[in-house]
């Protein structure tokens, strides 16, 4: 068996938070710089602009890329042969309130959704545990802002509304947001599975390298529709108008119920903030 | 090129400014989010003397991140408006009538604005860090228990904004 040491996750977490709020990914970043070259609004190629300065000062000075440093978003990969001898998501929340505190990012947490007080440390994080082979922690973070989290939707859609009642949602889904989602976006589809299933595979979308392929050939297609379409709904950077709404959008499905067709679109605005790290695990003699 | 404006911004100024254009702002502007709004309108109802004099001053949705000591402030891009929508007409009521902020607002505001000759401009969204350049002092001034939104009074230079609806009622917004 393997294990992988309490301190060792504290620190990864925190430094991938802080990291992701500093340091914009750079696939995102050559993504816009090539819709700045593709978008045809005056006004939205100057916004575009001024989002990749943004993300130059905020590399170069320390300054989180935006304000609200969000909710702390976890998805963990554990490697079946890996035992933790301690409360991970413990130790993970003291990791995302270290990155909180030590890299000056916003508090933006409150204790209960009714008295909304601040719990001064963001946490606790939202974590997912999910399992794979071997002997690998995969961590991936996310501090997803609340401006597009806020603009997202679920519905549950007939079966026969197939894929144009899904194409359907999502575009009045994204033309609804407009300028309060921050586009350029990128959109994260859930179709299928349950309820709850659906907002975790749009939510799994999100955390998609910006340029990888959906796993099966319809999802590839219906991706590839929908940022078409949705290019073509004039929202534009911040809602100003333009040809750059989506800089992606990502489907991942999963096989549902008779019934029911779910579809669940989380949105991620340009502050596409996120980070992810492989932890090897540490083989434990076992004396016993 | 970009108007240049210094606070505060008077009926005549502010009648002078149309939908579309760019605008740099120099000089005081006044940090408020939801909560803070709640507790001036609250104020404003309880007859209680408020934090700041309102009359023609600019208020700027943003809850910054907290500053490094060898910051003036940290990451300060503005929040979506709509959350203000239900306390700006009273707040305009009593002269503040410039405010800044992200994204669209209700037909309630507008018909506020209009009554009120005020405007309403927009920032652009997630440009915390550029924007933080602009800011060249930062006090809290009130409600400070409320973290990253207490009322902070901020000294700014040349910070870009663009018309988003003017006194007429006008929108950038289709
Ligand atoms: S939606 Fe994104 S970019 Fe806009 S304010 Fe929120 S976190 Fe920042």
């Amino acid at each position: 068996m393997y294990t992988i040491k309490r301190k060792t996750i504290i620190e990864t977490i925190k430094d991938l938070f802080i990291d992701s709020a500093y340091n914009l990914d750079e696939k995102l970043v050559s993504s816009l710089k090539k819709a700045k070259q593709s978008e045809t609004n005056n006004l939205g190629k100057n916004i575009l602009d001024r989002i990749i300065d943004n993300q130059e000062i905020a590399r170069n000075d320390d300054i989180p890329l935006c304000q609200d440093t969000g909710v702390s978003v976890v998805f963990l990969e554990i490697g079946r042969e890996l035992i933790f001898d301690y409360d991970l998501e413990e130790a993970i929340n003291v990791g995302v309130r270290r990155g909180y505190i030590d890299g000056f990012l916003r508090k933006s947490i409150v204790k209960h959704p009714l008295n909304r007080i601040n719990t001064l440390d963001n946490t606790p994080a939202i974590v997912h545990f999910n399992f794979i082979p071997g002997n690998k922690l995969i961590i991936h973070v996310a501090p997803k802002g609340g401006g597009s989290e806020n603009m997202s939707r679920l519905k549950m859609l007939s079966p026969s509304e197939g894929e144009a009642g899904v194409i359907d949602f999502v575009l009045d889904t994204v033309k609804k947001a407009g300028g309060k989602a921050c586009p350029p976006l990128i959109v994260g589809v859930g179709i299928g599975g349950n309820f709850e299933k659906s907002a975790l595979l749009a939510k799994q979308a999100i955390f998609r390298s910006i340029d990888d392929n959906a796993k099966n050939e319809v999802d590839q297609k219906l991706e590839k529709l929908l940022l078409e379409k949705i290019n073509k709904l004039n929202v534009g950077p911040m809602g100003l108008g333009g040809t750059t709404t989506a800089l992606a959008v990502k489907v991942n499905s999963f096989p549902c119920h008779i019934a029911s067709l779910p579809v669940a679109v989380n949105l991620q605005c340009h502050s596409a903030r996120k980070k992810e790290v492989t932890l090897i695990g540490k083989k434990i003699n076992n004396t016993n | 090129m970009a108007k240049k404006l210094t606070t505060p911004i008077n009926e005549e100024t502010r009648k002078s400014l149309t939908v579309g254009e760019e605008i740099l702002i120099s000089g005081y502007i006044y940090t408020a989010r939801d909560a803070a709004h709640k507790l001036l309108v609250d104020a404003i109802k309880n007859k209680e003397k408020l934090p700041f004099d309102l009359i023609d001053q600019v208020v700027y949705y943003v809850g910054p991140t907290p500053a490094k000591p060898n910051q003036v402030i940290g990451a300060c891009g503005p929040t979506s408006s709509y959350r203000m929508d239900k306390f700006s007409p009273e707040l305009m009521k009593r002269g503040l009538n410039v405010m800044i902020g992200k994204g669209p607002r209700s037909e309630e505001f507008i018909d506020a604005v209009k009554e009120n000759k005020a405007v309403y401009l927009l920032a652009i969204g997630g440009l915390g860090a550029k924007l933080s350049k602009t800011v060249k002092e930062n006090t809290t001034i009130a409600y400070e228990y409320l973290q990253s939104e207490a009322i902070h009074r901020l000294k700014v230079v040349e910070f870009p904004v663009i018309v988003a609806i003017d006194y007429l009622g006008n929108t950038i917004f289709q």
